[in-house]
């Protein structure tokens, strides 16, 4: 059996897409900067996806910008709130402990130019409590960064509550979306966000293609020069094949969401209370503010990397927060930030659903972790002292 | 995947050695829950041979393979000789680690070093401790670990 359950990291592109894709890049390549009728066809499909799109999101086409994806998307939100900010004296950045890196490692950047940078905590239900944020806006805050649903345990931040907290307090509110568009509703206006970030290979649109929401009025500072290409905020020629595969991904995604998250639904219930089932384990992240995709678990005496190879050798696609898994030494920044210590954030599993998994492959995923889990704790010194009551268990 | 050589994935899917020796002659555990690895390794000795080795190891691929593979390359050798066995030996055995793995090699051999220490230390069996210095540094390495920077 081959079951690709890791779709937060990417995902397949769908049929429809690779379609568009395909035709636009074979029938509408002119460049949609030049002057003749080929260039301006492929200005006019530009044209139409930009609508398209911000319909969808409840923008004004004016406020969308094509970038090459979330990370691209982010970084400009960031780094134009923050150096406008500077201009009036505010050198404040507020984000989360769970951001992506895209996020903390821009914010990173600016920590060491002097910015100052306020990394909220989240509670171990993985959600930013409202109270927290507010309290940390001041006269000196430039920017709120707050993600709408996190990409290792699923969890969705408060965002409208903060969205309509820093419009009232004057503050820029930027949200990496790049997780939940697509799969849930996001709205600009709802969101009473400044910026937004997305990308198309999340929703089975192609790889390399996001879009920055940018509020009219909201400061933005180009970070690629070379042209006039979206109004000289993003130089370069256009991707007009992928945009317009990511146009076609979306409208697909937000046309079956509704059915599709009552189907992800039943098989993520069907995937946590079996997991649940295994000794010593917890699932991480709220139960119920999460991602309908979205399956995270923590198993105690393991290590993830282990654990992801062998589910691999059974076919499974699937992903881990540990340490061994990214080539650095720490395990997941989130899962330390929900309250897992080092010893069983190493031994974590994230499981992301999508829209053609059945019911068969969870329960085939349940017996293999089951399986994989009890064969590597049958070798390992931790479980043995666990089970010999020499160290204590924690989950 | 391609991140580990076939022999790598051979000793992880296939390790030998695996499980505990009850009335092992020494015992040696090396790394810590916290960084995500540890290996305990059990000898049986009979005149200076290490005539049984077996391992438990909480750790990624990598470290399941080396400890594997470090059992293999000292099991039914003289002590002095499985005193000898280096990371790089184990790490060439395994037809190569990814560089941010080479420390799970090097666990392999504190591990062999601190079950062979933890042996001459209960039968009272004079040692020279310069031949257990990866041993006996154990701890600075999980303190480096402890530091890594994460990227």
């Amino acid at each position: 059996m081959y079951i690709y359950a890791d779709h937060a990291a990417t995902t397949k592109l769908s049929e429809r897409a690779a379609k568009v894709y395909l035709q636009t890049a074979q029938e509408v390549y002119g460049n949609p900067s030049s002057l003749h009728s080929t260039g301006q066809r492929a200005q006019e499909v530009l044209t139409e996806c930009r609508e398209q799109i911000a319909a969808i999101l409840g923008a004004s086409p004016r406020e969308i910008y094509f970038t090459s994806g979330g990370s691209e998307s982010d970084n400009q939100a960031i780094l134009s709130a923050a150096y406008a900010g500077a201009k009036k004296g505010k050198r404040k950045l507020i984000s989360t402990a769970i951001e992506h890196h895209a996020v903390l490692h821009t914010l990173k950047k600016l920590q060491k130019e002097g910015f100052e940078v306020v990394l909220l905590p989240v509670g171990t239900n993985g959600i930013v409590d409202v109270k927290d944020v507010e309290a940390a806006i001041d006269d000196s805050t430039a920017l709120v960064s707050v993600m709408f649903a996190n990409n290792e345990i699923g969890t969705l931040q408060p965002v409208a509550e903060i969205g309509a907290l820093c419009r009232k307090r004057g503050v820029l509110f930027h949200t990496d979306a790049v997780q939940a568009v697509g799969h849930v509703p996001v709205n600009v206006k709802e969101l009473s966000c400044d910026y937004l970030a997305l990308s198309a290979h999340k929703f089975s649109g192609p790889k390399g293609v996001g879009v920055l929401y940018c509020r009219t009025g909201a400061p933005l500072t180009s970070l690629i020069e070379g042209g006039a290409q979206e109004k000289h905020k993003r130089a370069g020629t256009e991707d007009l094949p992928a945009i317009a595969a990511m146009t076609e991904a979306l409208k697909e995604s937000v046309a079956d969401m509704g059915a599709t998250s009552v189907m992800l639904r039943h098989l993520q219930d069907r995937l946590i209370d079996g997991l649940s089932k295994i000794p010593h384990c917890a699932l991480n992240g709220d139960r119920e503010k999460r991602l309908p995709s979205n399956v995270s678990f923590c198993f105690e005496g393991i290590e993830g990397e282990s654990l992801l190879l062998l589910l691999d050798e059974k076919g499974i696609c699937a992903s881990s927060g540990s340490a061994c898994t990214s080539g650095s030494l720490d395990p997941s920044h989130v899962l330390l930030a929900i309250g897992r210590v080092h010893d069983v954030a190493h031994g974590s599993l994230r499981l992301t659903l999508g829209a053609e998994n059945t019911e068969e492959e969870v329960d085939y995923l349940i017996q293999s972790v089951e399986e994989v889990v009890a064969y590597l704790r049958g070798m390992s010194p931790v479980w043995r002292d666990l089970q010999e009551g020499k160290r204590q268990y924690i989950l | 995947m391609s991140l580990y050589s076939e022999k790598v994935m051979d000793h992880f899917k296939h390790p030998r050695n695996v499980g505990i020796i009850e009335d092992a002659d020494g015992i040696g555990e090396v790394g810590n829950a916290k960084c995500g690895d540890i290996m305990k390794m059990y000898i049986k000795v009979q005149d200076g041979i290490l005539v049984d080795v077996k391992f438990e190891t909480f750790g990624c691929g990598s470290a399941i393979a080396s400890s594997s593979m470090a059992t293999e390359m000292i099991k039914g050798k003289p002590l002095e000789e499985a005193l000898t066995l280096t990371n790089r030996a184990v790490t060439e055995a395994l037809g190569g680690l990814p560089a941010y793995k080479l420390h799970c090699s090097v666990l392999a051999e504190q591990a062999v070093q601190a079950a062979i220490l933890d042996y001459y230390t209960k039968n009272n069996i004079p040692y020279d401790p310069s031949k257990f210095k990866d041993a006996l540094c154990a701890h600075e390495h999980e303190h480096e670990h402890d530091e890594g920077e994460e990227e």
